[in-house]
């Protein structure tokens, strides 16, 4: 199997991710779609080191799984405050830092 | 120790006098300022001695000494060093402002008791024999205008030091104002000689000025009429003369030092100074020589017109250093040296009891309201008569001696230097009427009520409530206005001691050079000008003619004096009466203020105006800062637009973005 099916599945889950982020209005959905996008790009880098048959990329991976993990704790932590202080659950609601 | 060395310290005691009485200012008990200030003065003076001697044995061919402490700015062409000049005449202008400032500040040791003022008066008076003598001992041109410009500073600072009297604060910024016209006039004039003799370094200038310039050429010429206005700003000629009878605001020791004896003489030194310049320049020397003759006669009828006691003697002051400029322009510069010496000591003199009279009058300076102070104040009277005979030219006081000497070099140059020694008498018969007008009226007659009480109570006049003599404005005696003391000669020992030096100084100073007698000061001051190519050769005939003349103008003038103010007192309102616009022009000062008001500083203030309406309001404010600001505003309101607050159209760009470059690196490669 060429490099090329891997990539063309990252790919697809990338863009389904980045549709997502795009098109959702929840922000718990919004986190998870980013969620995807990461790991699109962790299929990526393991394709690739596959391909080049050494264990860099697989590294890279342990590392952004570790950056989402940390993503993933302060956006819940942000909208759990949100539910909390009777806040709507709705990115196109938060729009007071506007110019 | 050599004369450099000596002269150095000469500058270096005043200095010290200054930061030491301004560092501990409010520490200082009692007077002991004035003691530190004056004891600083008298090293310099005692140095000053020392350098004299030591000069005087060098071989005269070798009586020019340089000397460099440190190099300010050597590089590219430009040579600006600390270097000091040692020669006869730099050694003969310190030891006189040294000298007559240690009597003046001891003087005001105790004229100025009780001022609240006292330490910071001794500071600035130090500070000012400081920059004197660093003006007169500079050996460059940036040194000389350091000092000349701290000269002028010193001034502003004394002018002002009541500085909660309106009319002292106003005077004194006149006085800045002026004086600085005349920096910028040396600054340029500085320029005109540097451009072609590229040396700062005085001597070095003088011996290139021959080759570099031809005699009279526009460039001589135009910095030499440049420097002359330096010289005309600080010696108060007209038409700069409008600040020094405003000056005398200032404490009368001020006037005496600053505004008599010493800072106005300045510019007499610096066209002395300058003469191997002046004399490839004779146009600018014969302008100088005209606008002296004409502040000799103009300031003289002031003079005459005159009702504030120290305003007389500030024309009169006018009048005299009018007779040095003239000398010094037509090359009679030992003499006019020699008048600026004498003119130092009875001119402090006549300030100095001038002053002692203020005191007893509680202040008022108006001559209206003086009258037979003599038998109140005996010590002051003499004084003030042997100043007056000093100034008025009676042999044989020193005035006699100096005033007919530059005549007399005027006489021998012919030509229509006949004309300035017509001016020159016409003057001095002047003189002798003004000064003893003045003497006349503040000690002759019935004694004033503030006479009366000196004389039957021993009781020393004070007014009800101190007061300013020039507006009528009632003052306290806290900091910033004069204090509660008044002070007469008659009871205070340091000035009876300074004045009597001065009047003795006064009356054989003249000694020094006796025409066909004693000619020490020619001899002494041969070196420098020895190079002169202005000479004067007069007739004996002629030497002795110009003294007879002298001696019969003199007396006549007093005598003239006695005639209208006192044998026949009706006379002088009638005189007033019958020339009555000859009295209005000279009573408003021949309107030279008003002219200068029309001339310059109303036009000045219409262009200011109009450039603040038109030029401010509509090219600064409304094009370059109204431009500017809106720039930045409809470009920022064209990016504000896109900050939505909307996450998921940032998301949305960012990944257009992020795609567009990436797509761009992928086509590239």
């Amino acid at each position: 199997m060429t490099i090329g099916w891997y990539l063309a599945v990252s790919a697809l889950i990338f863009a389904i991710g980045a549709g997502g982020v795009l098109v959702r209005r929840n922000p718990l959905v919004v986190l998870l779609c980013l969620e995807l996008m990461l790991n699109a790009a962790n299929l990526a880098l393991i394709g690739f080191a596959r391909m080049w048959g050494n264990g860099d990329g697989q590294v890279f991976a342990l590392i952004v799984m570790v950056v989402a993990a940390c993503e993933v704790t302060v956006g819940l932590g942000l909208i759990v405050a949100m539910h909390r202080r009777r806040l709507p659950i709705d990115v196109d609601e938060m729009r007071e830092l506007q110019g | 120790m050599s004369a450099t060395t000596a002269a150095w310290l000469v500058l270096a005691a005043p200095l010290a006098g200054t930061i030491a009485i301004g560092a501990l200012f409010n520490r200082l008990p009692g007077r002991s300022a004035g003691w530190i200030g004056t004891g600083s003065i008298a090293v310099s003076f005692v140095f000053a001695l020392i350098t004299l001697y030591k000069l005087q044995q060098q071989a005269p061919a070798h009586r020019e000494l340089t000397s460099t402490l440190w190099t300010i700015a050597g590089t590219v062409g430009v040579d600006a060093r600390a270097t000091i000049l040692v020669d006869p005449l730099s050694v003969l202008m310190i030891c006189v402002v040294a000298g007559v400032s240690m009597l003046i500040h001891l003087y005001s040791i105790s004229y100025l008791q009780g001022d609240r003022g006292y330490s910071r008066f001794f500071a600035y008076l130090n500070f000012f024999v400081f920059s004197m003598l660093l003006l007169v001992l500079a050996g460059n041109f940036l040194l000389l205008i350091v000092g000349w410009a701290f000269v002028g500073a010193a001034s502003y600072m004394l002018i002002s030091f009541w500085y909660r009297r309106t009319t002292a604060t106003s005077a004194g910024m006149k006085a800045f104002v002026i004086n600085v016209l005349g920096d910028i006039g040396l600054v340029l004039g500085t320029f005109f000689i540097f451009r072609h003799t590229h040396t700062f370094d005085l001597l070095a200038s003088f011996h290139a000025a021959p080759h570099v310039f031809a005699s009279g050429s526009g460039d001589v010429t135009a910095g030499c009429l440049l420097l002359l206005v330096g010289a005309f700003a600080k010696s108060a000629q007209i038409p700069l003369h409008t600040w020094l009878p405003d000056a005398m605001e200032g404490p009368t020791p001020v006037s005496a030092l600053i505004h008599a004896a010493t800072m106005v003489t300045a510019g007499v030194y610096l066209i002395a100074r300058m003469h191997p310049l002046f004399q490839l320049a004779p146009a600018a020397g014969d302008v100088g020589a005209i606008i002296g003759a004409l502040t000799l006669l103009i300031a003289g009828t002031i003079g005459l017109a005159a009702t504030d006691l120290k305003r007389v003697i500030a024309y009169s002051t006018m009048s005299q250093i009018g007779y040095m400029i003239m000398g010094v322009s037509i090359g009679a510069y030992t003499a006019g040296l020699f008048h600026l010496m004498t003119h130092a000591f009875f001119k402090a003199l006549l300030f100095m009891a001038a002053g002692s009279l203020i005191s007893a009058m509680g202040g008022s300076q108006s001559l209206d309201r003086m009258s037979g102070w003599r038998r109140a104040l005996p010590f002051t009277f003499a004084a003030f008569v042997i100043g007056g005979l000093a100034l008025t030219g009676v042999p044989p006081f020193s005035g006699f001696f100096s005033k007919d000497s530059i005549l007399l070099f005027a006489a021998g140059r012919g030509g229509w230097h006949w004309a300035l020694y017509v001016a020159g008498y016409l003057g001095a018969f002047l003189t002798g009427l003004y000064t003893f007008r003045m003497i006349f009226r503040a000690f002759l007659g019935d004694p004033c009520p503030e006479a009366l009480e000196l004389i039957d109570h021993g009781h020393l006049f004070h007014p009800p409530a101190p007061t300013n003599p020039a507006n009528g404005e009632i003052e306290d005696t806290d900091v910033g206005f004069p204090g509660p003391d008044h002070v007469i000669a008659e009871r205070a020992l340091p000035m009876r001691v300074a004045m009597s030096v001065l009047a003795l100084l006064a009356t054989v100073g003249g000694i020094v050079a006796i025409p066909n007698t004693t000619r020490w000061l020619d001899h002494f001051l041969a070196p420098t000008f020895a190079d002169s190519t202005l000479l004067s050769h007069p007739s004996n005939g002629l030497l002795y003619f110009g003294l007879a003349l002298g001696t019969v103008v003199s007396l006549v003038s007093i005598a003239t004096a006695y005639f209208v103010w006192v044998a026949r007192p009706a006379l002088a309102p009638a005189i007033a009466a019958r020339a009555r616009p000859l009295t209005t022009l000279f009573e408003n000062k021949w309107y030279f203020d008003e002219l200068i008001d029309a001339v310059v500083v109303r036009p000045g203030a219409w262009f200011g105006r109009f450039a603040q309406n038109t030029f401010e309001r509509v090219i600064v404010n409304g094009v370059l800062i109204g431009g500017t600001t809106g720039l930045v505003r409809a470009g920022s309101a064209l990016v504000r637009g896109t900050q939505s607050g909307m996450l998921r159209l940032y998301a949305g760009m960012m990944l257009v973005g992020i795609a567009g470059v990436g797509l761009y690196f992928l086509l590239q490669s």
